[in-house]
């Protein structure tokens, strides 16, 4: 875990040095782009712990594995959060650039969608007391959703959106300058490791709590009492 | 560039300023809250333990 | 593989694909309406449409923006590099707003054919670089106004 901080920081701190201080402004959109460094990485985050989120789900139904279960719904709350700053600093980002905070284009609807399966995802699970039955239904919503993932990704090519086409994921080479995109990949990976330390953090509670009844909770507890 | 126009952001402050500000608000809320549950789930466990 | 996590693992495949089936249909049966705007080509086939309100989208041609009279008029071309379309709007553009930028506004077509907004966004392109680089490229880059690449 420390380690986890440790390269966590060393990774957000450049990244946002370099994003917020030595990135120039873009040609066009001044400095309201470096909103870009959280914004992108967060919604690439969105989409990747739902991901994470769907698989560790389905490893719980074909094999019974509690620690994937654990995965899956520890994921969820982390990744309803990146959707959700994905969405607040794409309205924050969208109303200087665009003109507005929100409008129904495929994009922001898909995300939408997104932040909505999230919350189904805690809601369904917090609803269900037998939690080996609650990650069941769980996984099977989220497998479900996945179907949302490629329309997220692909919106902006196949429907006429406000919402611009991919700048880093394009097949040919980026068409962001080199300057603007260290900084952006830094902090892509920055998220990732905070995703692990957010989502070890949530499993170890989520553990305790499934294992109250076993011998090495009760243990720990009386251990932290005296 | 003087510390000023660093956060006057070239007249976009509000809007980067508060994207950051709150995306630092979530990250640092989910962090803290499991450490909370965590605190609070030893609690409750001693308490039944004793009884 | 033991039978039963074989089935399981079989549902679950079955049960993505079939929600990926469904949703696919679904998605082409409401392609249309997916769409956030309309091109200046569909207007200029009349595919748009014609009194009711609708979104247009397409690029500002350079040199067409003009203010007649002193007011907060300002009319202009929008072109998706086949046809024209000319747009009058009345109220505060974007920061974006300039020519050569794509733009999607929210208005009626009026008797003469041009575009009344009541509302104009502007849609940026997926380029991001320092002001002293685009400067230095002589070729302008094809924006790309209809979303695709």
């Amino acid at each position: 875990m420390p380690w986890l901080v440790i390269i966590f920081l060393l990774l957000l701190l450049p990244g946002l040095y370099g994003g917020l201080y030595l990135a120039p402004p873009d040609y066009q959109q001044g400095d309201s782009y470096r909103i870009i460094y959280i914004h992108v990485p967060s919604a690439w985050m969105s989409l990747f712990i739902y991901m994470v989120m769907a698989v560790t789900g389905a490893i719980g139904l074909i094999w019974r594995i509690k620690l994937a279960e654990i995965m899956s719904i520890s994921s969820a709350s982390v990744g309803a959060c990146f959707t959700f700053i994905a969405l607040v600093t794409g309205s924050l980002w969208g109303k200087p650039m665009w003109g507005t905070w929100w409008v129904w284009d495929a994009r922001l609807t898909s995300e939408l969608i997104l932040l909505f399966l999230y919350l189904g995802v805690i809601g369904l699970y917090g609803a269900i007391d037998d939690k080996r039955m609650a990650s069941k239904a769980v996984a099977i919503l989220a497998l479900v959703g996945v179907v949302n993932i490629p329309i997220i990704h692909y919106s902006v090519v196949w429907w006429n959106t406000l919402h611009q086409g991919p700048t880093v994921t394009k097949m040919d080479k980026p068409s962001i300058h080199v300057s603007m995109l260290i900084p952006l990949l830094l902090m892509a990976l920055a998220f990732k490791f905070y995703y692990l330390i957010a989502v070890i953090q949530r499993a170890r509670i989520e553990l305790l709590t499934r294992e109250r009844n076993s011998q090495w909770v009760k243990t720990m507890v009386s251990e932290n009492d005296q | 560039m003087s510390m000023q126009e660093f956060f006057a952001m070239g007249g976009y402050a509000f809007f980067v300023w508060t994207s950051y500000g709150l995306t630092l608000i979530v990250l640092v809320v989910n962090i803290v809250v499991p450490v909370f549950q965590r605190k609070q789930f030893l609690r409750q466990q001693a308490l039944k333990q004793k009884r | 593989m033991k039978t039963a996590r074989k089935q399981r693992l079989i549902l679950i495949t079955l049960m993505v694909l079939g929600a990926g089936i469904a949703v696919s249909f679904a998605l082409k049966s409401f392609n249309e309406n997916l769409m956030y705007f309309f091109s200046t080509t569909d207007v200029a086939e009349g595919k748009a449409p014609k009194d009711a309100r609708f979104r247009l989208g397409g690029m500002v041609i350079k040199g067409s923006v003009e203010r007649p009279g002193n007011g907060m008029m300002v009319r202009f071309k929008l072109s998706d590099f086949n046809k024209e379309v000319t747009v009058e709007y009345t109220g505060i553009l974007p920061d974006l707003f300039r020519e050569g930028q794509g733009i999607v506004g929210n208005g009626k077509l009026n008797s003469q054919g041009v575009f009344i907004a009541e509302e104009v966004l502007a849609k940026h392109d997926e380029n991001y670089m320092p002001p002293e680089v685009k400067d230095s490229l002589k070729t302008p880059q094809k924006a790309s106004v209809t979303g695709q690449e």
